[in-house]
């Protein structure tokens, strides 16, 4: 029983740790701009196809690949926000939903038109496989790769965010983005690195997570819901919001299957319901 | 539709300008007739376009109206078209009754998730509609003793409508049945909107807070109207269990609610016509790409969408009606979209 909880818990914390890097430049974008960016899975699919093209087809190594699926996702990110995203920042939500819809739906019947709808392969060098056993509990190294990779990634975010001139931009601009503005800050151009940043990570998100989830062109819309379920429970533009969301969800979705295989995904939706009518604007939500 | 209507005198003058016949209107209503005669083996096809259109309409209700943004409607159409289909396989395949009854029961599932709708707005509103939609994709899902799960709902068996119409493969009577059913929701839809109710809801789509300033709760609105279009979406829901004889989980699935929101906005959102058109025209293409790979198919719509966004941002029907209100326009086709056709100038 203990053995089973504390293994759930794990894979929970690893799933959920994946969970933080997708969804978190999705909050930061939506909590500076409320620009609602259904495409934001999009750009980590985009990662996770670039670091299994470098793979398979080049030949790299698994590692090497990852800085590549996040200057990948990044740059197209950009295009898209220069030339199309950045028009909408005023429009409704309902324009906004659309258009991103839109995105992600063209992304679809590319990436299946280009790769074809097929579960991509992709296999991790020796060092990343196997498990380790402690006592009676056994833990996949690649999980433990993955929390460790993840927490390196968040404490270099949040320390960029909490101690560079940059990061106080940003932070001005998520809580009051006229103020920002009044005080000089280029609202506009941190917000367009915050976004090449938050689709970066995504797509570093989506590069690790073809080990655990798979790989095919539903990604973009799979992942979706769990990147919006985590920012909007999490509070928009909260890090620490995010972070406790992802893992609440990670580790409440393992749990569920491991209990209650026979209902599925249910108890997520009903969570998020119960948190979402408690809390409209998350659990760290300021507004 | 506020089209070429030159300035109205009062409130209740506008709205009876608002509720007369067009010409226009007569125009597409008799071209409804016009499978039967010209394609009558595209008759199937035409009832699932006559279903789509209903379930758009229903959306047009509260996203066009009210401005309640919904990525879960399909939750409803799904629970209409389950419950015809659990009627029918418990042993009563009488269509009429069977449509009532899941109109009823998704209408009172409506009424008591407006209690939840009518609280929130924005971002949360969107989760909370997403969130639903999926519960209860799930739910049909993981109760398999009842609904079949992904297998779908086996033993559906309609009797014939008033005991003479079979629903056969050739659709005659499930496109008759259909149009029937869309037509007079529509008329009813129609008198909604065109009544102080239905004005009182484009109130809180433009101003919700303003509304309530002047005195006009908005919560009893919302729930009402959304409890309406519950009901709608779950007779579209129950025609096409009736009329194809299964159900599946695709009735209520998430891509349901996103296409019949992309049908709306290509059609052009708030002027009723609009779903109907997009349906017509979403359901035709797809028809005729069916050659090519399915999943091949969200590409053209995909840039559909963005396109409309960008450029067309009323929609279909709101591009044609910027066209008509030109002064070129107004000379050519003025005539079509006039209230006044009658002689009575308002």
């Amino acid at each position: 029983m203990i053995v089973s909880a504390v293994s759930v818990l794990f894979d929970g914390f690893a799933y959920g740790m994946l969970l933080f890097l997708l969804s978190v430049g999705l909050s930061v974008t939506l909590g500076m701009m409320n620009f609602v960016n259904l495409a934001h899975c999009t750009f980590a699919m985009i990662g996770g196809y670039v670091t299994v093209t470098l793979m398979n087809h080049v030949g790299w190594p698994f590692l090497a690949t990852l800085p590549i699926a996040f200057i990948g996702a990044a740059a197209i990110s950009v295009v898209f926000e220069r030339t199309m995203f950045h028009r909408l920042y005023r429009a409704s939500e309902l324009d906004q939903c659309l258009l991103t819809i839109g995105v992600v739906f063209v992304s679809i019947a590319a990436t299946a038109y280009i790769f074809s709808t097929s579960q991509q392969p992709v296999s991790l060098p020796n060092y990343l496989r196997g498990s380790i056993n402690v006592g009676p509990m056994t833990f996949g190294v690649y999980r433990i790769f993955l929390i460790v990779f993840a927490l390196i990634v968040s404490a270099a975010l949040i320390g960029a965010l909490e101690f560079t001139r940059f990061g106080a931009q940003i932070r001005a601009a998520v809580d009051n983005q006229r103020m920002a503005r009044g005080l000089g800050i280029n609202v506009d151009g941190a917000f367009a690195i915050a976004f090449a940043l938050g689709s970066g990570l995504a797509g570093l998100g989506g590069a690790l997570a073809i080990d655990v989830v798979g790989l095919d062109p539903s990604f973009a819309l799979v992942y979706l819901v769990y990147v919006l379920i985590v920012v909007a429970v999490g509070g928009l533009g909260s890090i620490g919001g995010t972070f406790v969301a992802a893992m609440l969800l990670g580790i409440s979705d393992m749990a569920g299957k491991y209990y209650f295989p026979a209902i599925g995904s249910f108890l997520i939706y009903l969570v998020m319901i119960s948190l979402l009518m408690w809390r409209p604007s998350g659990i760290f939500g300021r507004r | 539709m506020a089209l070429s209507a030159p300035a109205p005198a009062g409130p209740l003058q506008y709205l009876e300008a608002q509720a007369r016949w067009r010409p226009i209107e007569l125009v597409f209503w008799l071209a409804t007739l016009l499978p039967f005669v010209l394609t009558p083996s595209y008759l199937v096809l035409a009832s699932q376009i006559a279903v789509t259109a209903l379930f758009a309409m229903s959306l047009d209700l509260i996203l066009g109206y009210a401005g309640i943004v919904s990525l879960g409607h399909a939750a409803f159409f799904g629970f209409g078209a389950y419950t015809a289909g659990l009627i029918s396989k418990w042993g009563w395949g009488e269509p009429l009754t069977g449509l009532v009854l899941a109109g009823f029961a998704a209408g009172l599932l409506g009424y008591l998730f407006s209690f939840i709708i009518a609280r929130f707005r924005h971002l949360a509103l969107i989760m909370i509609t997403l969130g639903f939609g999926l519960l209860l994709e799930e739910a049909a899902n993981s109760a398999n003793w009842l609904t079949g799960g992904a297998d779908g709902l086996q033993g559906v068996h309609m009797w014939p409508l008033f005991n003479t119409f079979q629903f056969d493969l050739y659709g005659y009577t499930a496109y008759s049945y259909a149009l029937i059913a869309l037509f007079l929701c529509f008329l009813l839809s129609r008198r909604l909107i065109n009544s102080p109710f239905g004005l009182s809801l484009r109130g809180i789509r433009e101003n919700i807070v303003r509304m309530r300033a002047i005195g006009a709760e908005s919560r009893p609105h919302i729930r009402t109207i959304f409890t309406i279009a519950a009901v709608m979406a779950g007779v579209a829901g129950a025609i096409l269990t009736q009329s194809t004889e299964t159900v599946s989980l695709g009735s209520l699935d998430f891509q349901r609610s996103a296409d019949i929101l992309v049908i709306l906005i290509l059609g052009g959102t708030g002027r009723l016509y609009g779903g109907l058109i997009g349906a017509v025209i979403y359901l035709i293409a797809r028809d005729q790409f069916s050659g090519i790979n399915p999943q091949y198919w969200y590409f053209p719509i995909g840039i559909l969408l963005i396109l409309v966004v960008l450029f067309l941002p009323n929609g279909i029907l709101g591009g044609l009606s910027e066209m008509v209100n030109t002064e070129r326009g107004q000379r050519w086709f003025g005539w079509l979209t006039s209230s006044s056709w009658r002689g009575k100038s308002p």
